[in-house]
């Protein structure tokens, strides 16, 4: 609001600047390596969440599950249905836990981005997603390792079933890039450039509706933008719970190509 | 002389935003295409076969993600380009 106040005492409609959306100072311990600033508070707060969420659902667990215990069994019924069935089979039950921190993490991290006063997805800056997408790199490539042997790994992800020798020259560089760098690095890319976008879109939106806001007969068509606004709120809440699954999924599916290669 | 510097100095940074705007513009057809015929075969599928429909949501979420990730390379580039 004060933003658009601003842009609209200067005369014009001023967007606010790339790094001022989502460069944010130190709010915490200022100065030392402890240094907190809005993300980082943003992550302790997912993460106290999602924690808390299993204790507390797990500590007096009901035979018919109420309240934050059907939370917390609803998303492992829906990890284990929606995620683990489909991509790994019964035999990926063991990593139901990963996928359920990972799953959630995700998302309360995400869903800060409609939650009035705090609004910014901490997923917008690069950083995090790029970590998610390393450990999700070691653990396929360790349980490929483990599942398969190291050569075994090795030539089951490069040479794909099928294929003419002749081929294989040009196969194998394109399986090489394909599974070990495009795969973490899409993993991040999509879930940071999709929270990045909806930020933009939703600051944008917010902007054009303040800077009408405050400019007499403008204000007549204020409801425009306004309404685009709202409908861009409900499709974030749903871009937040989308990537939260893609992420998930994405995971299970490298997880189970490691631990059952193709035929 | 200075001036003229300047001035393609300017020129260079309007380059730069044509380029980001156009560059993203050409990354958004592909994809915009490519989930267009992901959606329509998911619906096909699940019209045709409603029992199979959970599988066929859970495939059509991984071919859009897969999709996506080329548009999503040319938001960053736009990003990059304008801003960085």
């Amino acid at each position: 609001m004060i933003l658009a106040t601003e842009a609209a005492s200067s005369g014009g409609l001023h967007f606010p600047s790339i790094g001022h959306l989502l460069v944010w100072p130190g709010i915490l311990f200022d100065g030392t390596i402890f240094e907190l600033n809005k993300v980082g508070i943003i992550y302790l707060f997912a993460t106290i969440a999602t924690l808390m969420l299993f204790i507390v659902a797990g500590r007096r667990a009901a035979l018919v599950p109420r309240g934050v215990q059907l939370v917390a069994e609803s998303g492992v019924e829906f990890i284990r249905e929606s995620v683990v069935n489909q991509t790994i089979g019964p035999d990926g039950y063991k990593f139901i836990p990963f996928f359920l921190s990972v799953f959630f993490f995700i998302l309360f991290s995400n869903i800060t981005e409609i939650i009035p006063f705090i609004q910014f997805p901490a997923n917008a800056r690069m950083a995090f997603p790029f970590l998610l997408a390393m450990l999700v790199w070691i653990i396929y490539n360790a349980v490929g390792v483990m599942n398969q042997g190291f050569f075994g790994y090795i030539k089951n992800s490069l040479v794909p079933p099928g294929v003419p020798p002749a081929l294989l020259v040009i196969v194998i560089p394109i399986e090489f890039v394909s599974t070990f760098i495009v795969r973490p690095f899409s993993l991040m890319v999509r879930l940071f450039a999709n929270m990045l976008a909806g930020h933009l879109l939703l600051v944008t939106f917010a902007v054009l509706t303040a800077a009408l806001w405050t400019k007499g007969p403008l204000a007549a068509i204020i409801w425009a933008p306004f309404i685009v606004l709202i409908g861009l709120t409900a499709f974030e809440i749903l871009v937040a719970f989308l990537q939260a699954f893609i992420f998930t999924i994405l995971t299970a599916v490298y997880i189970g190509g490691a631990m059952h290669p193709e035929h | 002389m200075l001036e003229l510097l300047a001035q393609a100095d300017q020129s260079v940074d309007g380059l730069k935003a044509v380029g980001a705007g156009l560059g993203y513009g050409l990354a958004a057809i592909g994809p915009g295409i490519g989930i267009g015929i992901v959606v329509a075969s998911a619906i096909e599928a699940m019209a045709r076969q409603p029992e199979a429909a959970g599988t066929a949501r859970t495939t059509m979420f991984l071919g859009i993600a897969f999709t996506e990730a080329l548009a999503l390379i040319g938001f960053v580039v736009f990003i990059l380009l304008n801003f960085a």
